[in-house]
C-alpha cells in the first residue's frame, strides 16, 4: 500500500503537478539553460540533486530548530542560507571527490542557489506539512519533473534551430509559446492521481 | 542539422507536398461524409468553417509577416478538416474559428510554417478548445436518428465515465460502424479504415506507426484489465492512429523510434482512459509523444527495420 | 545634466528601456504564476517594488563595507530581510491577497531582478540613485504583471480587477487562467512587443537617414 502511495506521489509530482508546467517553479533555468539537450540534462540532474538534499536539510532545520524555538517567521531567511551553504558544500565536495562530475555539473551549481524551485520545494514541504520521507521524495520527484520538462524543451528547441521562426518571436517568446503548448499536452494527465 | 532528412515520403518541395496533402484530404472524405450523414448540416457547417478559417488565417498571417503565401500546398486545408473531425457537431462557429486560427497561427506559423511545427496543429487546437470550454466539447449530441435506435438528444460518448451508471453499453458492431454519439469524424471506424487503406495504397504514409499504436493499445488495455476490443474501437484512437500519429513533421523518423513512439501513444491512451479525468486519451497521448519525438530521434539509433525500400539515410 | 533629469532617466530606464519583464525577461516565475488576475499582478508587483527599493537602499549604504567575496550571500540576507518584512505585513493587513499569491511572496528572495539590481546597480551607485532605480524597476515590473494579469483575467474570466466587463453572455476561455495560458500569453505579448519595438526602431533609423 505504501509503495502504491509513493508511486502515485511520483506521478503527481512528475506529471500532474510538474514543477514547471503547473507550479511555475524554476522557470528561469528552464527558459535560459534549455537550448542544448546535454546541458539541459546536466542542469536537470544538478537541480534534482540539490532539491533532494535541500528538502532533507530544510526539513531538519524547520522541525528541530525553527518550530521548537518558535522562529517560524525566520523560515525564508534560514532556508535560503541553508540552501546557499549546501550548494557551496556540494560544490567543494564534488571538486574533491569526483572531478568528472564536477566538470559536468559545476558551472550550474552557483545558479541553483537562486533557482526558485529549490527554495520553492522547501517552502512547499512546510506548507503541506510533509513528513521527512515525503519532503525528501517531494524534492527528488519534483527535481525529476524539472529534468523531464527541461529535457523535452531542449529537444524541441534544438529542432527549432533550423526553423524559420519570425524575427521578433526568436528567443524567449517562442520558448514561452513552446512551453505553453507543452503545458497544454501535459494537461491530458489531469486527474490521474 | 541533418536531423530532418530521413525515411520515405519526407519530400518537402511544394508540389509533392501538395500531392500528399491532397491524398490525406481524399482519405479523410469517408469519415467526413459519414459525419455529415450522421449529424446533418451542423457537421457540414463545422467542417466548412474550420477549413475556411484555417486557409484564411494562413493567408493573412503570411501576408502580414510578408512571407511567401503557401496556402496552395493545402496543408491548412488538412489541418482545418482534421480539427473539424475531432470536435462535436455542436461546436459553435466562433469556437471552431478560434481553434482553427490557433492551430494555424500559434502552433504552425509561429514556429516557421509547414514542416517546422513540433506538435500536430489540429490536436493542439483541440486540446486548447477542450481546456478552454470543457463543457461544449464533452457534451455530445446523438446522431440524428438515421438508424432509429439511438435518438436521445444529448448523451455521453461510449467513453464517458458515468456510462455504466446510465446502463448504456454499445456493441462492437455499433462502435465499428459508428452508430454512436461522438465527434464528427471519429465515430465510424470503418470509414476511417477505408481512408487509411487509401493512404497506404497511395504511399502517402507507412503502416508502422498506426499499426503499432492500435496494437499496443490493445495489449496495454488487456494488461490493465480493460476490454481490449472495446478500447481500440471506442473513442478517437483509430482516427488518431490513422491520421494524426503519423504526421510527417511531428513523428520520429527512424523505425525503432517510430515503434517506441507508437507504443507510447497506445500506453498513454490506455492510462488516461483508465485513470485520467478526461474521457478520451488518444489526443493527449499523441501530443505527449510529439513532445518526445526530438529526444526519440536523438537517442534511438537509426536502423533499418523490415525491407530495404524505406531507404534509410545514415544518421549524421 | 541636472540631478533631476538624471534621476528621471534612471527611473525611465527601469520602466521602459530595461523593463525587467519585457526587455530583460527576468523573474519569469511570478510573472506567469500569479497573473491569473490583474489584482494579483499589482499585488505581486507592489511587494517586489517594496523589496527592490529597500534592498537597493541598504545595499547602496553598505556598499563600502561588504567584502567583495561574500557580497552575494550578504545581498541575499538583505533581500531576505525585506521579504520577511513584506511577508509579515501582508499577512497582517492583506491576508486574502497574501493567500492568493501563496509561496511566491517568500520566493521574491530568489527573484533574479532584485539580486541583479543589487549586483549591477546598487552596489556601485549612491543611495538616492539606487532608490530611484529600485522604484523604476519595481514599477516596470508591476506594470508588466498588471498588463499580463488584465489580458488573462479579461479572456479567462471576462472581468478586469474583478469587475465583469464582457457581460454574462461571454463564455470565458478558461485556458487563459491555467498555467498553459500563462506561458502562451507571456510569450505572445513578448513577441508582440518585440515586433512593435523593431518597427519603431526601423522608423527612427529611416528618419535619421533622411
Amino acid at each position: 500500500m505504501n509503495n502504491m502511495n509513493i508511486l502515485l506521489f511520483f506521478v503527481d509530482c512528475v506529471i500532474c503537478n510538474n514543477f514547471i508546467f503547473s507550479r511555475f517553479l524554476g522557470c528561469c533555468p528552464f527558459l535560459g539553460v534549455s537550448s542544448k539537450v546535454e546541458t539541459a540534462v546536466s542542469m536537470g540532474i544538478a537541480v534534482t540533486f540539490v532539491m533532494t538534499i535541500a528538502s532533507l536539510f530544510t526539513w531538519m532545520v524547520n522541525t528541530w530548530v525553527l518550530v521548537p524555538l518558535n522562529l517560524r517567521f525566520m523560515e525564508t531567511v534560514s532556508f535560503i542560507l541553508v540552501i546557499a551553504a549546501l550548494v557551496q558544500f556540494i560544490e567543494m565536495f564534488l571538486k574533491k571527490s569526483s572531478p568528472s562530475l564536477y566538470r559536468a555539473l559545476g558551472i550550474y551549481l552557483p545558479l541553483i542557489t537562486t533557482n526558485c524551485a529549490v527554495l520553492g520545494v522547501a517552502t512547499l514541504n512546510v506548507k503541506n506539512a510533509y513528513n521527512l520521507l515525503y519532503s525528501v521524495l517531494n524534492g527528488c520527484f519534483g527535481g525529476i519533473g524539472f529534468l523531464l520538462a527541461i529535457a523535452l524543451m531542449a529537444g524541441v528547441r534544438e529542432r527549432l534551430e533550423s526553423s524559420k521562426i519570425p524575427e521578433s518571436m526568436k528567443g524567449f517568446p517562442i520558448t514561452l509559446v513552446t512551453a505553453g503548448l507543452m503545458a497544454l499536452a501535459f494537461m491530458g494527465f489531469k486527474g490521474l492521481v | 542539422m541533418s536531423l530532418r532528412l530521413s525515411t520515405a515520403p519526407h519530400i518537402r518541395s511544394p508540389r509533392s507536398s501538395t500531392r500528399l496533402m491532397l491524398n490525406v484530404i481524399i482519405a479523410l472524405m469517408p469519415a467526413a461524409f459519414f459525419g455529415v450523414y450522421n449529424y446533418g448540416v451542423k457537421a457540414l457547417m463545422v467542417i466548412l468553417v474550420s477549413m475556411a478559417t484555417a486557409v484564411l488565417s494562413e493567408f493573412s498571417w503570411q501576408k502580414i509577416t510578408q512571407r511567401p503565401v503557401r496556402i496552395r500546398d493545402c496543408s491548412a486545408l488538412v489541418t482545418g478538416l482534421i480539427l473539424a473531425l475531432v470536435v462535436t457537431p455542436e461546436t459553435p462557429w466562433w469556437m471552431i474559428m478560434i481553434g482553427s486560427a490557433f492551430a494555424i497561427i500559434v502552433v504552425k506559423e509561429l514556429f516557421g510554417g509547414i514542416g517546422d511545427n513540433f506538435l500536430n496543429p489540429a490536436l493542439a487546437a483541440r486540446a486548447m478548445l477542450l481546456a478552454s470550454w470543457p463543457s461544449v466539447l464533452t457534451t455530445h449530441t446523438a446522431i440524428v436518428s438515421k438508424f432509429g435506435e439511438v435518438d436521445a438528444v444529448a448523451m455521453a460518448t461510449p467513453l464517458a465515465s458515468n456510462l455504466e451508471e446510465l446502463g448504456i453499453k454499445f456493441s462492437y458492431m455499433d462502435l465499428l460502424i459508428g452508430r454512436i454519439p461522438g465527434v464528427i469524424g471519429e465515430t465510424c471506424k470503418l470509414a476511417i479504415i477505408v481512408g487509411f487503406v487509401y493512404l497506404i495504397l497511395s504511399r502517402t504514409v507507412t503502416w508502422r506507426i498506426p499499426a503499432f499504436t492500435v496494437l499496443s493499445a490493445f495489449v496495454f488495455a488487456w494488461i490493465f484489465g480493460l476490454d481490449p476490443l472495446y478500447t481500440i474501437l471506442s473513442g478517437g484512437l483509430i482516427f488518431a492512429a490513422a491520421f494524426m500519429a503519423n504526421d510527417y513533421t511531428t513523428s520520429p523518423m527512424s523505425s525503432y523510434a517510430q515503434i517506441v513512439y507508437a507504443c507510447g501513444i497506445g500506453l498513454i491512451t490506455v492510462i488516461i482512459r483508465k485513470w485520467g479525468s478526461y474521457p478520451e486519451g488518444a489526443t493527449y497521448a499523441v501530443l505527449f509523444m510529439n513532445l518526445l519525438t526530438p529526444l526519440l530521434d536523438r537517442y534511438i539509433p537509426h536502423k533499418v527495420y523490415g525491407h530495404k525500400k524505406t531507404g534509410e539515410v545514415k544518421a549524421q | 545634466m541636472s540631478e533631476k533629469t538624471r534621476l528621471g532617466k534612471i527611473f525611465a530606464n527601469g520602466v521602459i528601456s530595461e523593463n525587467p519583464t519585457f526587455r530583460l525577461v527576468l523573474g519569469t516565475c511570478p510573472t506567469m504564476a500569479v497573473t491569473t488576475s490583474a489584482l494579483n499582478g499589482i499585488g505581486m508587483g507592489a511587494a517586489a517594488t517594496f523589496v527592490l527599493i529597500g534592498s537597493n537602499i541598504v545595499v547602496s549604504l553598505l556598499r563600502r563595507f561588504i567584502p567583495d567575496r561574500v557580497r552575494i550571500p550578504a545581498f541575499i540576507v538583505i533581500i531576505c530581510t525585506f521579504v520577511t518584512m513584506i511577508q509579515l505585513l501582508m499577512q497582517a493587513f492583506l491576508p486574502s491577497l497574501y493567500e492568493s499569491l501563496g509561496i511566491f511572496i517568500p520566493l521574491i528572495v530568489v527573484n533574479c531582478i532584485i539580486l541583479a539590481r543589487a549586483e549591477a546597480f546598487a552596489s556601485k551607485k549612491p543611495v538616492l540613485a539606487s532608490a530611484v532605480d529600485g522604484l523604476g524597476m519595481g514599477i516596470g515590473f508591476t506594470l508588466a504583471l498588471t498588463l499580463i494579469g488584465i489580458v488573462r483575467e479579461l479572456l479567462g474570466n471576462g472581468s478586469v480587477f474583478g469587475v465583469n466587463v464582457l457581460g454574462a453572455s461571454y463564455d470565458p476561455m478558461i485556458l487563459m487562467i491555467l498555467p498553459a495560458g500563462g506561458f502562451l500569453t507571456f510569450g505572445l505579448l513578448l513577441g508582440a512587443f518585440n515586433a512593435i519595438i523593431k518597427k519603431l526602431d526601423r522608423k527612427r533609423m529611416k528618419e535619421a537617414a533622411e
